[in-house]
């Protein structure tokens, strides 16, 4: 435990640390605001501006959600079909790996013309940037289940369904949250380029607007609340799989509560 | 000591009916042989060992009982039926414990409750009650009372490999498959966990199906002993092993049990000697 303490308090001071120098560079250098805002500015305007700023971060963490649940639903689906079916994979892989390649900024004037800009396009960038790590590591949890294991349920006359329940998503559960911590922050990153291309709401169009008036310190503020809201995504997810999957991890926490 | 009757005659049909069965791997030109042409019938009841050298096919037969593998020719019958439609209920216990990580000991154990009819009909109602004091019972049984809440991980092999009998076992199988279960065990552990599975069988009188390269294992635990070769695979002997149950430990330094290890023993020995000239 104390060990434990310590490395933390370590971690904290770095990371305090990063803060501090970065401000008292600005300062030794005479660093403009409208080029590189201090930290401390940045959260003054966090501050006070925060009546205008909160719609917009309510607007990017629901627009976000909703595109990651998407993501996370189709993704699953996807995974176990490409997992499980031979065929499957050979056709869908080849296409995953091309769509995947191609800049989402480049589909974003697509989704606008099909919907409209505002929220829906957003919510669909969000959803296609998380798909891909977490079809690939759905399929390759369910590929890489063991043969040994899958025999213990063939011998007792197991259903393929009962074989895939049992043993195959399990299996695939360490894969999945791997995934998802990925594609969290993918989603964000999706959501922001929608709404800095084509929406009249949230962060991305908070920044686009701030940054359009020289407003620098503003557009810091949003980098900050998306990195928060980032980290907080990141965390709640870590903490599921902590609890879900502790068995692959044989962490001395896990014994105790498991 | 009190003789149990002889090996159960059976009138209708047997467990276990290899008909001709041959299994090859391979295309044309790499084609390996695994099995030759090989019949086997196996009574209720009986425990048969598979001894022979390694790659002789033992544990090719046993995967063709449990259906993981297909024959390439002839037919396998279990329980009167062609394998996969069949309704006998099989356990099997491999070399490894095969447990599954995420799943306690208890959950791990009741498994099979969970997938083999009649047992899953109520395995939502019964999980809690009945099947726990079932997968408890059965735990204590194999020294592991108490342990129903640790995972796989925090045993060690011996005791894994316990906890691995116990899933063959739980759902009452009528066709026990072990496939060198007690293969990575320390002697003593070896010793106990025999002495246990030969109170199992008497008591429940599983049909079961040996693959060990331990001969007094067979010897011990064995009603018949079937010698196999390898390259290609085939049994090459089958005798009955005599000696009246329960067996202790001690059997295993008489005379008649040495003798027929020995001889065994010289059947491997020859096989090997035939299959070296050979290739």
């Amino acid at each position: 435990m104390n060990e434990q303490l310590r490395r933390r308090i370590l971690s904290t001071t770095c990371i305090i640390g990063f803060f501090v120098a970065w401000e008292l560079l600005c300062l030794a250098f005479h660093v403009s605001d409208i080029v590189l805002p201090r930290p401390s500015e940045i959260l003054v305007t966090l501050w006070t501006r925060f009546p205008a700023i909160w719609p917009h971060a309510l607007q990017t963490l629901y627009t976000t959600l909703v595109g990651f649940a998407l993501g996370i639903v189709i993704g699953i689906l996807l995974g176990m079909l490409i997992g499980s079916s031979r065929l499957a994979y050979d056709v869908a892989y080849p296409m995953l790996v091309g769509f995947s390649s191609i800049p989402k900024v480049a589909v974003v004037p697509i989704f606008v013309l099909w919907f409209g800009a505002g929220t829906v396009p957003a919510v669909l960038t969000a959803m296609i940037m998380c798909i891909f790590p977490i079809v690939v590591n759905v399929a390759t949890g369910l590929a890489a289940t063991e043969p040994e294991l899958q025999d213990v349920m063939k011998t007792l006359r197991a259903t393929k369904l009962e074989i895939l329940w049992n043993v195959g998503l399990p299996r695939t559960m360490p894969y999945f949250f791997a995934s998802l911590k990925v594609a969290a922050t993918l989603a964000f990153v999706g959501t922001v380029i929608s709404e800095t291309v084509a929406s009249n709401r949230g962060i991305g169009n908070l920044m686009m607007i701030a940054s359009s008036s020289f407003d620098v310190p503003l557009v810091f503020a949003g980098l900050f609340i998306l990195a928060a809201l980032g980290v907080a995504l990141y965390v709640v997810f870590s903490l599921i799989e902590s609890r879900v999957t502790g068995w692959a991890v044989r962490s001395d926490n896990f014994a105790a509560g498991g | 000591m009190n003789a149990l009757p002889a090996e159960p005659v059976l009138p209708a049909g047997n467990v276990i009916d290899l008909e001709k069965v041959r299994v090859t791997f391979g295309s044309d030109k790499n084609q390996v042989t695994a099995l030759a042409e090989t019949s086997l019938r196996i009574t209720h009841g009986e425990f048969v060992a598979l001894v022979g050298p390694s790659g002789c096919g033992k544990s090719t037969i046993l995967k063709l009982v449990a259906g993981t593998l297909t024959a390439t020719q002839g037919h396998v019958f279990v329980a009167g039926r062609e394998v996969g439609a069949d309704h006998v209920r099989i356990g099997m216990a491999f070399q490894n414990p095969t447990l599954l990580p995420w799943l306690n000991i208890r959950d791990n154990v009741m498994l099979p409750l969970k997938i083999v009819p009649p047992f899953k009909l109520e395995f939502a109602a019964k999980r809690k009650t009945e099947y726990r004091d079932r997968v408890e019972a059965s735990l204590a049984r194999v020294g592991l009372a108490g342990f129903g809440d640790k995972f796989p991980w925090q045993l060690s092999g011996g005791m894994q490999q316990r906890a691995s009998l116990c899933r063959a076992l739980i759902h009452d199988p009528t066709l026990l498959l072990l496939d060198e279960p007690f293969g990575a065990l320390d002697q003593f552990t070896r010793e106990e966990l025999w002495e246990i599975m030969q109170n199992l069988w008497i008591e429940k009188r599983p049909t079961v199906l040996l693959v060990t390269h331990d001969l007094k294992e067979a010897a011990y635990l064995a009603s018949r002993i079937c010698v196999m070769q390898a390259r290609p695979g085939r049994i090459v002997d089958d005798s009955v092993v005599p000696f009246v149950r329960p067996r202790t430990i001690d059997v295993s330094f008489q005379p008649d049990f040495v003798s027929l290890t020995q001889r065994l023993r010289e059947r491997i020995v020859a096989a090997r000697a035939v299959q070296e000239t050979a290739s």
